[in-house]
């Protein structure tokens, strides 16, 4: 292991503490004992227990894991569908315009997607609930989802998919059984970034919501504006363990793939 | 079908009531304004072995693909068996495709490849087990039937595709450039191991390549293109002992080309003025030049002996000296240039061992060949 001089110790340390003493204080505060969000009065896991009982934020996190699931399952399906096309239908008249306006929603502010979502849903007549912010998050979720799919698909070698045909299969079943089972990872990792998406967004779903429905993010908002709880501070610690266990057991899952198929593409050259 | 005997020449070509399995009519393929194939007519044979040559983007693989279905032809017909195949998808084609990428499926086994195809078809699924089994004893792969693509070797990989195409038995095997991703020595034993699968299965195969050697080795017949025509198409031997172009003699193998004009002696006789102050070639050809057509004499280094002293009743010598010599094991290659300033190259085999070079760099030498040794062209 190489030895760090004292210039990279100093900015590791400095880049770290930026991005995680915000984080590491909102844990410590939520085993305060006491009300009082800035003042330690001892150890307690209290406010968990509490959050139990707080049906508010229950129902919330529920409609939001609901919104979350099924959101990202359309997104998947219409951004795949969506790259697929772009990627290999080859030059149609229109297509420049086609995969600009896909990847348009990216950098449209967030505001402006979820104010016009708002004109469109009064103007049809739809009432603001779950479904609404359903179709909301699909719609800037599926740009996410496309770009990841369009670049495995991109480096996809098409005669795989020509082998397919020419053993028989039609090109949908091509699809089912060739393309996508290659490119499952990126259509996962598509759908993970979805739900993500989906999980922490407030501003679409701001404009989205009505008093039927709302997400967690738009309630731990609210319930702050009232002044911060402990409370809160537990929920967002859950929320960062879940995150924190998500990111770290992904990670190592595909890096001993990594690892085994390397070994094994060695040890094929060798025989 | 049964088996091909060794005694009876192989020439289906030859026999005018042989009905041909593909045929090719006036066929041209344009993209946009690049014409990949113009105006080709060709037919192919039941169990031939037919190479496709040229060099890169000469329409060969183009000519491959369409046969498999994935472009279609912008004009003309192709045939197969007697019906027209244009309009057929591929996956409704008695034709499989060996892809250059070999293009396994990589979440699959080896043993899945192989039954993929036949998974297509309404085959049983004991009958796929029987089929599959024997594909991979074809192939020699039954080790390594569990195994996932990027766990065997290159070889490997390239005979778990051979087996997947040859496993739903099309009537025609298409291999585009099989052995590309091979080194030397593994392209070599490939090659007649594919010509012995070929014999064994009777399958047709149409192979495209740009390895001149490998062609010869393999093929039946050869058909050697260039900007989407054929120029010719015959038997290895034919096409090297007899190209019908200057582009056909020097894209197969080394070829010296004198360019000169003729002058008939009688009896496919002719002389060829060459060179002003040298005496004329002497050249013997089935083809009719008339006096004073230039002409271009194709020899093969191999056919031009090399001596230190003028050979007696030799058709043709003439004299210079060694520039270079490239010793290649086998063989050498002397590059003599003559007093013209011409430099012709001979070739002789290094018979013995530890043998001393007769001749060195600027050795004073003659050439000499036969009237029959090289082939007149016209272009």
């Amino acid at each position: 292991m190489m030895r760090l001089s004292w210039f990279n110790v100093v900015s590791l340390t400095l880049g770290f503490a930026f991005l995680y003493i915000p984080m590491i204080i909102l844990v410590i505060y939520s085993f305060n004992a006491g009300k009082l969000v800035t003042v330690w009065s001892g150890f307690s896991t209290k406010w968990y227990g509490e959050l139990t009982q707080n049906e508010a934020f229950l129902n919330a996190a529920w409609v939001t894991l609901k919104v979350a699931v099924v959101s990202s399952t359309f997104a998947t399906v219409l951004g795949t569908m969506a790259a697929y096309v772009l990627v290999r239908a080859g030059r149609f008249t229109g297509r420049t315009l086609f995969s600009g306006m896909i990847y348009a929603p990216l950098v449209m502010p967030e505001v402006i997607t979820g104010l016009s979502l708002l004109l469109l849903f009064i103007g049809i007549g739809l009432d603001r609930g779950i479904v609404t912010i359903v179709l909301a998050h699909t719609t800037f979720s599926m740009c996410y989802v496309s770009v990841v799919v369009s670049s495995r698909l991109v480096t996809f070698d098409q005669s795989l998919e020509e082998a397919a045909l020419d053993l028989g299969c039609s090109p949908i079943e091509a699809f089912r059984l060739v393309t996508l089972p290659i490119i499952a990872p990126a259509v996962i990792s598509g759908w993970l970034l979805a739900f993500t998406l989906s999980l922490d967004d407030l501003v679409i779903a701001s404009f989205t919501s009505g008093p039927s429905a709302t997400t967690l993010p738009i309630k731990i908002y609210s319930a702050v504006r009232l002044g911060v709880s402990p409370e809160i501070n537990a929920l967002s610690t859950i929320m960062i363990a879940i995150v924190t266990v998500g990111v770290i057991s992904a990670s190592l899952v595909s890096k001993r793939n990594l690892v085994r198929q390397k070994r094994e593409m060695q040890a094929a050259e060798r025989a | 079908m049964g088996p091909v005997l060794q005694s009876t020449e192989f020439a289906p070509w030859n026999d005018p009531t042989e009905k041909p399995l593909i045929r090719f009519r006036n066929v041209t393929k344009r993209f946009g304004d690049f014409v990949a194939i113009n105006d080709l007519t060709l037919d192919i044979y039941e169990q031939e072995f037919f190479a496709l040559l040229g060099p890169s983007g000469c329409g060969k693989t183009t000519l491959m693909r369409m046969l498999a279905g994935f472009e279609t032809p912008s004009e003309g017909q192709i045939e197969l068996s007697g019906q027209d195949i244009v309009p057929v998808p591929p996956n409704k084609r008695a034709v499989n495709m060996m892809f250059q990428s070999y293009a396994l499926f990589p979440h699959l086994s080896i043993w899945d490849n192989i039954a993929f195809g036949l998974r297509r078809s309404p085959m049983s699924k004991p009958d796929i087990k029987a089929r599959v089994e024997e594909m991979l004893k074809l192939t020699r792969l039954e080790k390594f039937a569990h195994r996932k693509p990027h766990q065997i070797s290159g070889g490997q990989r390239q005979r778990v595709a051979l087996a997947r195409s040859l496993a739903k038995a099309p009537k025609l095997l298409l291999l585009d450039e099989p052995m590309g991703a091979l080194d030397k020595k593994l392209r070599q034993e490939t090659q007649f191991e594919l010509m012995d699968i070929q014999e064994k299965t009777g399958t047709t195969f149409v192979i495209v390549t740009h390895d001149q050697e490998e062609a010869m080795t393999v093929a039946s017949r050869v058909a050697v293109m260039d900007e989407g025509c054929l120029i010719q198409v015959s038997t290895p031997d034919r096409i090297y002992e007899s190209p019908n172009s200057v582009y056909v003699a020097d894209f197969i193998g080394d070829v010296n080309i004198i360019k000169g004009t003729a002058k008939a002696q009688g009896d496919d006789l002719y002389q060829v003025n060459w060179s002003d102050g040298m005496p004329p070639l002497n050249a013997t050809s089935e083809t009719d030049f008339s006096d004073g057509q230039t002409c271009h004499l194709a020899i093969r280094p191999e056919k031009v002996a090399i001596s230190a002293d003028k050979p007696d009743g030799a058709d043709n010598a003439v004299q210079g000296k060694i520039l270079d010599i490239a010793y290649l094991g086998n063989l050498s290659t002397y590059h003599v240039e003559l007093t013209s300033g011409v430099i012709i190259k001979a070739q002789t085999s290094n018979t013995r061992r530890i043998s001393r070079r007769s001749f060195t760099w600027e050795d004073p030498v003659w050439l000499s060949w036969t009237a029959t040794a090289g082939v007149l062209l016209v272009n």
